[in-house]
């Protein structure tokens, strides 16, 4: 069926500002560059004796900086693909009063419940439009003592 | 500096220099956030209600292209109805005088009224090819755009007065109450969707039940837009009410009430309304319970009119109704509320065989839209 689809997001709509790019892109560079002088650092100066306090620091923050930007990046990413309306299939069930049949299909513009539709193929009675509803498959429910 | 004296300094740094770095790095931001905390706090929340003003744009417009492209294609209009679309979303109604309360649901019902012939007109102009049911369907798609655009348009309000003025108590208010507005937003898109295309939706489900015990009897037309048909119940008469479908309308379920108990002469032993009614979070979808009172939404006329005749005549109304929230209610009808229907038609034979004897007349009443629901 594809009149129930969903339609996705425009991009006039889903912009993001150019400003937050820059600040997260100059951010993950300066975190890079903290995590390259760390390591090398700590290459340089692994003995024992040595102080190295400041690459511990600049490790801590470069992780930081990477996990932040990161964050925000995805965060953006999943807010601009949740800009779709999106409707579940709905399915029509289609019976024949006489001898049973039923046929369950994709709903079609017309179609409405208590409708006489096409004639069986089994007995060429008229068939009726005895349900249209859609299923809604639900997420694992988190579960509350109450 | 090279790359390698940066890291030969820094490398140089001791515990203690590090720790005088990070001692003041923590009183700045402590200053900071003592004179801007309030500012940053705004902010954030400012982006919040922006990112929100971008999701309802995004709905508000594809609401406005899924009326005019129905409009399009059902109502095969002359010229382009875009324009008259646009208008329309900005109708407005504005409610009778309060201050002298007498009368006030009569005027109500008179502004609906002019309201509804007002927007049927339009909805003819816009897509002269459409036939009743279309026409019906037509008007409730145009008018969940409407409501879009004036979720839209109000969220927009708050926004940008909150940045005019920098008042974080504005601010504070569109924010917390987001995230009810957006699935309610988020219900009308997937209203307008269901309306275009003729489907039943979840406020459907009372009309379906009435539409279940009916289907089969020959039915009349009570009031505007309502139909009844006299059903053998048991030993009992019952006389089962509905809007008019498979069009989207709700029609007048009162004047519909008011005049079969009016054409028994008041010799109506019980009224059953069957409806949708809003559920709480953590109860079932479908959920089926049952009251006393007239289960009906909207302005208020109809539960009025209904009352004002069950007290005239001394008759006891109860009420069975089947849960679900907002979105539920306006969006295509989901098995749940489907396989509802039929505990409903249960629930209502006990009550109708515990509360009357045979030979008695009852008023079986399913209230809400009946769109995509016949008879």
């Amino acid at each position: 069926m594809n009149e129930t689809s969903g339609n996705s997001g425009s991009a006039t709509t889903s912009k993001i500002s150019s400003f937050v790019i820059l600040v997260v892109f100059i951010t993950l560079a300066l975190s890079l560059v903290a995590l390259i002088f760390a390591a090398a650092i700590v290459g340089k100066y692994f003995n024992v004796g040595n102080d190295l306090t400041g690459a511990y620091v600049l490790l801590a923050l470069g992780i930081l900086g990477v996990a932040i930007c990161t964050y925000v990046l995805i965060e953006t990413r999943r807010r601009l693909s949740k800009l779709k309306i999106v409707v579940p299939p709905v399915m029509t069930t289609i019976e024949c009063r006489k001898c049973g049949v039923k046929n369950v299909r994709d709903f079609q513009r017309g179609d409405y419940i208590f409708k006489e539709t096409e004639p069986c193929q089994k007995c060429n009675d008229k068939m009726l439009i005895t349900a249209i509803y859609r299923e809604v498959k639900e997420k694992e429910k988190e579960r509350f003592p109450f | 500096m090279t790359l390698l004296g940066a890291q030969t300094k820094l490398g140089q740094f001791g515990s203690s220099d590090w720790s005088w770095v990070l001692n003041i790095l923590f009183y700045v931001i402590f200053i900071v956030f003592i004179f801007y905390g309030q500012r940053i706090q705004m902010y954030v929340m400012l982006r919040e209600v922006e990112v929100s003003l971008y999701k309802l744009k995004f709905i508000k417009e594809e609401g406005r292209k899924i009326a005019i492209e129905t409009i399009k294609e059902i109502g095969k209009p002359q010229t382009d109805p875009t324009e008259k679309v646009d208008r329309f979303l900005e109708y407005f109604t504005i409610g009778p005088q309060n201050l002298d309360p007498a009368g006030i649901v009569l005027k109500l019902e008179h502004i609906l009224d002019v309201r509804d012939t007002r927007f049927k007109d339009e909805v003819k102009s816009m897509a002269p090819a459409s036939d009743e049911t279309q026409v019906n369907n037509l008007e409730n798609t145009l008018e969940a755009a409407s409501a879009l655009n004036f979720i839209y348009k109000v969220i927009r309000h708050y926004y940008l007065l909150g940045k005019k003025t920098l008042s974080l108590y504005v601010i504070m208010q569109i924010q917390m109450i987001l995230p009810l507005v957006m699935r309610e937003a988020e219900a009308y898109a997937s209203a307008e969707k269901a309306f275009a295309y003729g489907q039943p939706i979840g406020d459907g489900a009372g009309a379906l039940v009435a539409g279940k015990l009916m289907h089969g009897y020959e039915t009349r037309k009570i009031a505007k837009d309502c139909v009844v048909a006299t059903v053998p119940y048991d030993g009992r008469t019952a006389f089962v009410i509905k809007a008019e479908g498979p069009g989207g309308n709700v029609g007048k379920p009162g004047d519909a009430i008011k005049a079969v108990i009016e054409e028994n002469e008041g010799k109506i032993a019980m009224v059953v309304m069957i409806d949708a009614a809003l559920k709480l979070e953590g109860e079932e979808l479908g959920e089926v319970a049952e009251g006393v009172g007239a289960a009906i939404g909207g302005p208020g006329v109809d539960q009025y009119k209904i009352e004002e005749t069950l007290v005239k005549y001394h008759i006891p109304i109860n009420a069975v109704v089947i849960k679900e929230d907002v979105g539920d209610a306006v969006s295509p009808l989901r098995k749940e509320e489907f396989d509802s229907a039929d505990k409903v038609l249960v629930r209502v034979k006990q009550v109708v065989m515990e509360k009357t004897k045979e030979g008695d007349k009852v008023i079986i009443a399913g209230i809400g839209n009946t769109i995509g629901i016949g008879q």
